[in-house]
């Protein structure tokens, strides 16, 4: 299916121009006479808009900046007044706080940035008022917000009291029985754009749009995300279905879906050296293995580039045994593709992102590349992070859906990758469950063939990268989401050298000591007692 | 004289609520229609004075077919069809479409039409609406039901309205407003991305959706000359001028063809009824629907 052509990008809103045509003569003349108006009075805040935000969100407000096509989901339409992230009830207008705090913390897993550090107070008090005026909806009565309250203490009872109402008013439906948005419904969801929307994977609240935090949740629930499939709860309390304090316990439970504190990327991943290695990716052994988070971003630096990848973070664990290395790489994704069930997800994605060019993958597959250099750079140089060139090729560990176990290959820039000669020193195992892909390599070591094949050498700062596609997201080839540099370090032998060393040399050094202390004792008193012969002889 | 005109258009209103709650297809139209129970609202229209518009709309071409819905992730819903449940753009019966909405457009009077109490229903049964095509009045309460009793969410995608998106996911009722008048309000479940719903909301009580026989009435009319449109889904709008006198019945009748299908379907337009009589005014923004486009 050839997907190349501005055609298709630039059509994909199709479905949404019955709905908005109907409107296009009232909002041309709004806008016609707003625009008269901020003729006569141009509205601070203006010129800021211009700058900073019409590149995606369009002269007029109306989301169709030159930069929209690029982006999923798509920069808010203003003119319609409909903000996700409000304090008010389901389909009111948002207040001005809920619109600074918008701008102020943007929006995390979009293109969306928080504008807090680069424009000032004024600047972003005025963008409130220029956004507002973009729709005839803020001539309505301002809206009041909604009344939270307090949440109760947290209790284990309580989670699971949560957790019972997670199952009973069926958020699982979109959200995934874990929690991680591979609910049956969540292939069908669209926006109020008809482009379609992810239902939100619940286990990563620092990428809640509107705050992770338990208060935040709750205030999501009573209110839910105008312009999404994201419905309000709040009329269950009312139809007293639910009661406020159940809400508040599902709110802790959905908190607690995700860490404490959202996850830290250090630039070294340390493989720890065991007796055993696992071979299970459930094996007990990966749960005192420590975890490195590694982001990962749309590949947008060659063409054809990919702007919405599915795939925004990885879990690497790594342990070794002095003669083989295990890595167990964890990474969410709501579709084990191929799945039937997301063949429209995909061509709806595929019709709604600007493409500059390339081949969708005539099977969708789910896939994941683990690149090493092909031997270990001794300073800070490194292949170029994008699969390597031509003269610095990348040693690869490349995993595909649907294709058994994982494949060792020499890659020489995107999607130029060849699949190495000879016997494959890879041993892997994928398992997929409820929305979330576990993959475990192992290699020795050391595999012959030294000159593609990485040694992994203890004690060295070993680089690595990762590469994800999803397949049911419409990724293949170039288009998928990368990683840059990391470190992986695998431990030394703890020899007995390294504990029995200081030892060693501490007993050398007591010794030494003592020896010194007692020759001294030695001198001392022969001198004491030489001198004493001398006096008793000059006594004498 | 103006008061009896009120109870009169009061009247109407549920009639017209009682059609067109039932207006839905497969539906018996005798049942689950609210009572009719005057409250305080005067007359707007006179007994001696009432006029009726009837008519019909015809179907011409070949009916579309439909795509059956895959219901198998929602046992509930798939029991509750002995048939598989179809997904179908018009429904066409002996040359006859039904779930047109049909409205005054223009021409009434500016009198503040009485809001009925009575509720006007919107039933989730078996995953599907009913009724697809729903007439209500502003400020009447919309009833909104789970008759199934596993999640469904309620998303309504108004234009001139504020909107809302509810879940409820028990058997359980609801019970909103529309403020504005508004042709036509979409409704969906993102649950079941196949159900989809539109609410037709008019200022006055003069508005019907046609049954299975492409049937509709709008009665209890003051005598005047209307404006009269036919909104399809599917096919678009139509528009007719009409004459009626006191105690007159005129019939109009409207025919959509398979050839209009992708025909400008207008959604979300508000309906400023202050300006009625000015018959210039809608004309000109409003297209009628046309073959192709």
């Amino acid at each position: 299916m050839r997907r190349g052509g501005v055609d298709i990008a630039w059509t994909a809103r199709g479905g949404a121009v019955r709905r908005t045509v109907g409107t296009a003569g009232l909002l041309a003349a709004l806008l016609g006479s707003m625009g008269a108006a901020a003729a006569q009075t141009a509205p601070a805040g203006r010129t800021t808009y211009d700058r900073w935000c019409a590149g995606c969100h369009g002269d007029d407000g109306a989301g169709d900046g030159p930069a929209a096509g690029t982006m999923l989901p798509r920069p808010r339409d203003f003119t319609t007044g409909l903000y996700q992230i409000r304090t008010t009830p389901s389909g009111a207008l948002p207040t001005d706080g809920d619109i600074l705090r918008m701008i102020d913390e943007g929006m995390p897993g979009t293109a969306m940035p928080g504008w807090k550090d680069h424009l000032s107070e004024a600047e972003r008090n005025e963008l409130v008022e220029v956004l507002k005026m973009f729709s005839p909806a803020f001539e309505r009565d301002p809206a009041e917000p909604v009344e939270i309250g307090s949440a109760p203490g947290v209790s284990d009872e309580g989670l699971a009291e949560g957790r019972r109402l997670y199952e009973r008013i069926e958020c699982w439906k979109c959200h995934g029985q874990a929690g991680r948005g591979d609910g049956s419904s969540a292939p069908t969801l669209e926006d109020d754009q008809d482009m379609p929307v992810r239902a939100t994977d619940l286990t990563r609240n620092w990428l809640f749009n509107g705050g992770g935090s338990t208060e935040e949740i709750f205030t999501r629930l009573m209110t839910g995300l105008n312009g999404t499939p994201m419905p309000s709860f709040a009329d269950l309390i009312d139809a007293e279905v639910v009661t406020k304090e159940e809400l508040w316990r599902m709110a802790q439970y959905v908190r607690s879906l995700s860490p404490d504190e959202p996850p830290r990327t250090r630039e070294v991943i340390r493989a720890t050296l065991v007796d055993a290695l696992p071979a299970a990716v459930d094996a007990p052994a990966w749960e005192s293995a420590e975890r490195a988070y590694v982001p990962l971003v749309g590949q947008v630096i060659e063409a054809p580039r990919w702007f919405a990848p599915t795939v925004d973070g990885v879990w690497v664990q790594a342990l070794h045994d002095g003669e083989e290395l295990a890595v167990l790489l964890t990474w969410h994704d709501p579709s084990r593709s191929p799945d039937p069930d997301w063949a429209e997800w995909r061509a709806r994605v595929l019709s709604a992102m600007a493409t500059d060019g390339g081949e969708a993958a005539a099977e969708p597959t789910d896939a994941l590349a683990v690149q090493f250099p092909t031997s270990i750079p001794d300073g800070m140089e490194r292949p170029y992070f994008l699969m390597g060139s031509e003269q610095e090729p990348v040693y690869l560990w490349h995993w595909e859906s649907g294709v058994a176990g994982a494949r060792e290959a020499i890659a020489r820039g995107l999607a130029m990758i060849e699949p190495l000669a000879g016997e494959d020193a890879l041993v892997s195992r994928a398992v997929y469950e409820h929305g979330r892909w576990q993959l475990l390599v192992r290699r020795p070591l050391e595999a012959g063939d030294v000159e593609n094949r990485l040694r992994f050498e203890p004690g060295r700062a070993i680089p690595i990268a990762l590469f994800a596609w999803d397949g049911s997201n419409g990724e293949s080839g170039t288009q998928g989401a990368i990683s840059t540099w990391y470190y992986l370090y695998l431990d030394q032998p703890t020899a007995s050298a390294i504990y029995a060393v200081p030892f060693v040399a501490m007993l050398l050094t007591a010794a030494l000591g003592i020896f010194v202390v007692v020759r001294a004792q030695r001198r001392a008193g022969a001198a004491v007692r030489g001198r004493g012969g001398a006096l008793d002889r000059e006594a004498d | 004289m103006r008061d009896s005109w009120k109870v009169q258009a009061f009247l109407t209103a549920l009639l017209v609520a009682l059609s067109s709650a039932c207006g839905g297809p497969g539906e018996d139209p005798t049942e689950g229609g609210p009572d009719e129970t005057a409250e305080e609202a005067g007359p707007v229209v006179s007994p001696d004075s009432a006029a009726t518009i009837t008519g019909t709309v015809a179907f011409e071409g070949t009916p579309p077919t439909g795509e059956a819905i895959d219901m198998s992730e929602e046992p509930t819903c798939a029991e509750a069809h002995a048939e598989p449940a179809m997904r179908i753009p018009a429904v066409v019966a002996d040359g006859r479409l039904g779930n047109v909405y049909v409205y005054v457009k223009e021409g009434l009077p500016d009198l503040d039409w009485p809001t009925p109490s009575e509720g006007a229903t919107l039933d989730q049964e078996g995953c599907e609406y009913h009724p697809h095509v729903l007439a209500i009045q502003v400020d009447q309460p919309l009833v909104i039901q789970n008759s199934d009793g596993i999640l469904h969410n309620i998303n309504t995608q108004p234009t001139a309205n504020q909107g809302f998106n509810i879940s409820q996911p028990v058997e359980m009722e609801t019970t909103r407003e529309f403020s504005t008048a508004e042709v036509m309000i979409p409704v969906k479940c993102d649950v079941h991305g196949w159900m989809e719903a539109y609410i037709g909301v008019q200022e006055h009580p003069y508005a019907a959706v046609t049954d299975e026989g492409g049937a509709f009435t709008l009665s209890n009319l003051p005598p005047g000359d209307y404006v009269i449109e036919a909104w399809h889904e599917t096919y678009g709008t139509q528009t007719q001028n009409v004459t009626v006198g006191a105690q007159e019945t005129a019939e109009v009748s409207f025919t959509f063809s398979s050839d209009m299908a992708g025909a400008y379907v207008p959604l979300g337009e508000p309906i400023d009824l202050h300006d009625h009589g000015d018959s210039a005014l809608h004309g000109s923004r409003t297209p009628v629907a046309s073959a192709g486009r």
